[in-house]
């Protein structure tokens, strides 16, 4: 496997480097692994703090700037990062208004976060947790570790830094944030296993003519494996799941946020493709879209697939997901 | 009597055996999780070695193993670095400050650690994680230390037919089965390397 590194041990580094040098409005500190923006503490405004293994990039450092993350921690490929790295964020961010963890839902980003949020909390800091988890692949969730965390912690950082930047309190970017994850769903679809550099070949085997549904972001195997499908039957199968969890949550009374999320080697080509399929199949079912996004966001290394994740949204949060956001991926209004 | 500085070999008999097998745990959790358990502790093994190395050699055993768990949350991240560094944190408190301990002190405080893991991952035997050798393995201590490495080897053998139900490896359900646990087989080590510490000590 032919890889663009120096070796596996340092990838992160190397990556944060390269960030530093891309983007100056950063604070990148490389050894202990932390991106701030440099204007975090100017305004009093709540801190929004998020991270998580490395390798979904753009997530999390990518979302750092005006109106997203105040930091973000990155840890090892696919790996939590660990207490001290949040603890350092939430304390060079915080300016006295608390601080908001943004944790998906895996056993290690719950328990680094969690003895980071103790820590923290002894150190004086008011610190609220909100866990993202919105995959509907995982359905029998009484066995697991409960719903992962996907696509939908790219909207609870959006519309929880945009609440953060117009200067809501603590409780209320909590509660948005919260709102979110409960409004949202996403579904998974592999088209190949991702190679983490630590192990140098693909993390299961995907014959050719195969597909995995119900993935999640670590390269790990979906819940079924099918024979190959079109854009258009994955659409089906995977705004259907959606729509259908949706659907327990309540019924339906407005438009959606829809983020059609490329796994890191699906071209753009190929998403607009399955975008094309997803706003269909909305459409024959009668849910408007109200905003839409198309790109790789939420990433699996070299994993080929996508996912669909919808979110009901309100006026409200429409208006904060349209609020001014300048991120190294993600920047309109300004 | 255990002092300090059996603690010390054994958590560098520990390093020294999770560096050997990391390739072995990393091949584990290709199938079930994300193919970085070897890395990730290797990492985090290595880091406890090297910290001990920088503390004063008068340490009692209690905090010596705190540091080592304390080391661990520092650097490892993922679940092992909260489990593991509480697994040693809690039996380290346990010890208290003594500057030396019984076997059967080290025996209650390993059990302290044990059911401190069980409370932070929420997991109980059976659920396929590090719990499946820990837990026999730490009962079986009150035989030999070799029959307590013994057990915990066979629990982490045990947890092949095994659905998961916690951690990475819950999420692909029935697909789980016919996988040794990474988790419960790097415990399965610690359990070994101590008791290749106890006997080299005991035959001095």
């Amino acid at each position: 496997m032919r890889m663009l590194i120096n070796s596996p041990q340092t990838v992160v580094a190397d990556a944060l480097r390269g960030m530093a040098a891309a983007h100056p409005e950063l604070d990148v500190d490389v050894e202990r692994r932390i991106v701030v923006r440099r204007d975090a503490r100017d305004g009093g405004r709540v801190g929004v703090v998020s991270g998580g293994g490395s390798g979904h990039e753009p997530l999390h450092a990518g979302f750092v700037g005006h109106g997203m993350l105040s930091a973000a921690c990155p840890g090892e490929v696919f790996t939590s990062p660990v207490p001290d790295q949040m603890v350092r964020a939430a304390a060079a961010v915080d300016s006295g208004q608390g601080v908001l963890f943004v944790v998906k839902n895996y056993t290690g980003d719950v328990l680094n976060f969690e003895m980071a949020a103790e820590l923290a909390e002894e150190d004086g800091l008011r610190i609220e947790r909100v866990l993202v988890d919105d995959d509907v692949a995982v359905t029998d969730s009484l066995f697991t570790a409960g719903r992962r965390g996907t696509g939908a912690t790219l909207f609870v950082e959006k519309i929880a830094g945009a609440a953060a930047e117009e200067g809501a309190p603590l409780e209320r970017v909590a509660a948005l944030a919260r709102q979110v994850d409960e409004c949202s769903r996403s579904f998974g679809v592999a088209l190949s296993a991702c190679t983490t550099p630590a192990k140098g070949s693909p993390t299961f085997d995907l014959p050719d003519g195969e597909l995995e549904l119900g993935i999640g972001i670590h390269g790990e195997p979906g819940r079924e494996r099918r024979p190959m499908m079109s854009a258009r039957e994955i659409a089906e199968v995977a705004v259907g799941a959606v729509l259908e969890e949706l659907a327990r949550i309540g019924p339906a009374d407005g438009p959606v946020l829809a983020l059609v999320n490329g796994m890191g080697a699906t071209p753009l080509l190929e998403l607009y493709g399955f975008h094309a399929e997803v706003a269909r199949v909305l459409a024959e079912r009668g849910v408007p879209v109200a905003r839409a996004l198309v790109g790789n966001y939420v990433t699996s290394l070299d994993m080929a697939g996508c996912s669909v994740t919808l979110c009901r949204a309100d006026e409200e949060l429409l208006r904060l997901w349209d609020a001014p956001v300048r991120t190294a991926a993600l920047r309109w209004g300004l | 009597m255990r002092d300090a500085d059996f603690f010390r070999r054994w958590m560098a008999a520990a390093a020294a055996s999770v560096e050997r097998e990391a390739d072995r745990l990393t091949e584990l959790d290709s199938p079930i999780g994300d193919a970085d358990h070897g890395s990730n502790l290797r990492r985090g093994f290595a880091a406890v070695a090297a910290a001990l190395e920088a503390e004063p050699v008068s340490a009692a055993p209690g905090p010596v193993l705190q540091l080592a768990g304390r080391t661990l949350i520092s650097t490892v991240g993922g679940a092992s670095g909260p489990l593991y560094g509480t697994l040693l944190r809690r039996t380290g408190k346990a010890l208290g400050a003594s500057a030396e301990v019984s076997d059967a002190e080290l025996r209650a405080a390993l059990s302290e650690g044990v059911g401190a893991v069980a409370q932070l991952g929420g997991a109980v035997p059976g659920d396929k994680t590090m719990l499946d050798a820990l837990e026999p393995g730490v009962a079986a201590l009150g035989t030999s230390y070799r029959a307590a490495a013994s057990a915990a080897e066979n629990g982490a053998l045990a947890t092949v037919p095994m659905r998961a139900r916690k951690g990475r490896a819950s999420y692909l359900g029935e697909r789980s089965v016919g996988h040794q646990d990474p988790g419960a087989t790097s415990s399965a080590l610690l359990l070994a390397a101590l008791a290749d510490v106890a006997e080299s000590a005991d035959a001095r």
